[in-house]
């Protein structure tokens, strides 16, 4: 597979690698794919109180289009507010990353994960709106 | 020292020509440019000898005799024929055929082709090991089983069958045995009488000779006969009509005469070659599992499965050297190995699967450098992989309701 040169210099370089303290009440994790589709990809999000994703950091198992998407994804979505990392679009990274038509699922992987993330910390302040609204009554 | 880069370690898939083999070659891409199929000038004749002596260099590394062996374009074009000329041959005889599911698409997809025009195809599974069952065969046998199609080794994991006691199996019930011999043929001790081998694919690239050019031997006794594939001038005894590729099969005659003479030697360089490789990776990756049976391998093949590292992208790491993976992202079908997963190899170790392939040109000092690699990158890839630090903090992976879980 001949991979463009920004694919291989996310992959030779990925942004952003890591993992946030999952437990952490303004971090949303996002878990998405399988190990026997040969593609996991862990996408974390770190959000301000204004509601910026100030960090992100990821973690893949799969192939190199698939690292380069999430770390591409990582790098984009840092600094935008949840509504404009919710309107990135998997064609865009493609674009981006000039991915042959067997990699589109790697974009689209990229993209659930970056929606994933955002969902599970939408739902963590929602309970934890719920904790404190129990607690004052 | 650091060796030359890039290094070649996807002996399975094709061979450097041998410089000895190239010499014979070049005389007859020049003046020697006869066609030997001319019977009336010295040019013709010249070619025709070159052609006659290579098929008893051929035929010698078999146990065969010249007359037995059939010039083709390859081995793609040599199981074609042999399973489709006999299949059509003795169709009056039966219509069912046996094959494994480990063997090369050129088999499998002929054997589907035949079922499409009326044949029965029984597609034996193999053991945990990678090998054909000799039993699992015996049991398949019917009266109407006239084709049974078994590969000496398997380009994949390098394992090897049980050829001879498959063929014992095969001509108790009077059946054609057809024996794709590729990978194993110059590597491994195979000969068609202990075989008990009716037909045999073999392929000049797989052992140091060109590519484009391939036989098939066909037994002569007891007769064994094919309907050709392909129709014109006769040439090949009428079984194979077109043009001989007269350097490609002196470079063949060669190669195999080379493989022949020097496989005890080479054999043995290759195996202690492989098993550094293997146990220097052992030593310094954890979580590997080698696929298929390490007894029965062929002494250059090495398949190995590093979990938590999706194969591609370990390929991609391991820049400047050339191996292939079982992974599915290395083919458009999103699948990975078929010949992995009839093993029984989980889903999700096929995909991270390496196939490294030792051959006549590799060194000590390229094995050591690729366990050096393989340690760092695996150590990256790792690092950067959620299925390794769950893993690593107690979680298990399996017990995980994945997404999209086919």
């Amino acid at each position: 597979m001949a991979y463009s040169g920004k694919v291989i210099d996310h992959y030779e370089n990925p942004r952003n690698v890591g993992s946030l303290n999952k437990e952490s009440l303004n971090v949303g994790t996002g878990l998405v794919g399988a190990p026997a589709c040969g593609d996991v990809m862990k996408l974390q999000i770190q959000v301000s109180e204004t509601g910026v994703i100030e960090d992100a950091k990821f973690k893949t198992f799969g192939c190199g289009s698939a690292i380069a998407s999430s770390s591409l994804a990582t790098e984009w979505i840092k600094g935008m507010t949840l509504e404009q990392a919710m309107s990135v679009r998997n064609t865009q990274i493609v674009q981006e990353l000039n991915l042959p038509p067997v990699k589109i699922h790697c974009s689209v992987l990229a993209e659930d994960a970056i929606k994933s993330a955002i969902a599970d910390y939408r739902r963590k302040q929602r309970g934890a709106q719920v904790q404190s609204s129990l607690g004052g009554s | 020292m650091a060796p030359k880069l890039p290094i070649y370690m996807d002996n399975h898939a094709t061979t450097r020509v041998d410089p000895r083999v190239l010499e014979a070659m070049l005389p007859y891409f020049g003046e020697e440019f006869g066609n030997a199929a001319s019977r009336s000038h010295v040019f013709g004749w010249n070619a025709e000898r070159a052609v006659e002596q290579a098929r008893e260099q051929v035929a010698a590394a078999i146990g065969a005799s010249g007359r037995e062996i059939v010039w083709t374009s390859g081995a793609t074009e040599s199981d074609n024929l042999a399973i489709k000329g006999a299949a059509e041959f003795y169709r009056d005889r039966g219509n069912h055929i046996i094959t494994a599911v480990t063997e090369h698409k050129a088999v499998l997809d002929t054997c589907k082709r035949l079922e499409k025009s009326g044949f029965e195809v029984t597609y034996l599974p193999v053991e945990r090991d990678g090998r054909v069952n000799p039993q699992a065969v015996a049991d398949a046998l019917t009266d109407r089983t006239i084709v049974v199609s078994i590969m000496l080794a398997n380009n994949e994991v390098g394992t090897i069958n049980p050829v001879a006691e498959i063929g014992q199996a095969v001509k108790a019930r009077g059946a054609v045995f057809h024996v794709d011999a590729v990978q194993g043929v110059g590597k491994i001790p195979f000969d068609v009488a202990s075989a008990h081998a009716d037909l045999v694919s073999l392929s000049a690239h797989k052992m140091y000779g060109p590519k484009g050019v391939g036989a098939l031997y066909v037994r002569r006794k007891p007769r064994v006969r094919i309907t050709p594939i392909i129709d014109g001038g006769g040439h090949e005894r009428g079984m194979r009509s077109g043009t001989l590729n007269v350097p490609g099969i002196v470079g063949f005659g060669k190669a195999a005469e080379i493989s022949a003479a020097e496989m005890a030697e080479e054999s043995k360089r290759l195996l202690a070659l492989r098993e550094r490789l293997r146990l220097g990776i052992e030593a310094r990756v954890t979580d590997t599992v080698l696929n298929g049976s390490l007894e029965y391998r062929l002494p250059g093949s090495l398949n190995m499965s590093f979990a938590y590292v999706e194969g591609e992208a370990l390929m991609m790491a391991l820049k400047d050297v050339a191996v292939s993976s079982g992974s599915a992202c290395t083919s458009a079908s999103l699948e990975p190995s078929y010949v992995l997963r009839a093993m029984g190899v989980p889903v999700e170790m096929a995909h991270t699967s390496i196939r490294f392939g030792l051959g006549r040109f590799n060194t000590e000092e390229e094995v050591d450098y690729v366990i050096d690699l393989v340690a760092q990158k695996v150590k990256k890839l790792r690092e950067m992989s959620p299925l390794w630090e769950m893993a690593q903090s107690g979680v298990d992976i399996k017990s995980i309701q994945w997404a999209g879980q086919r």
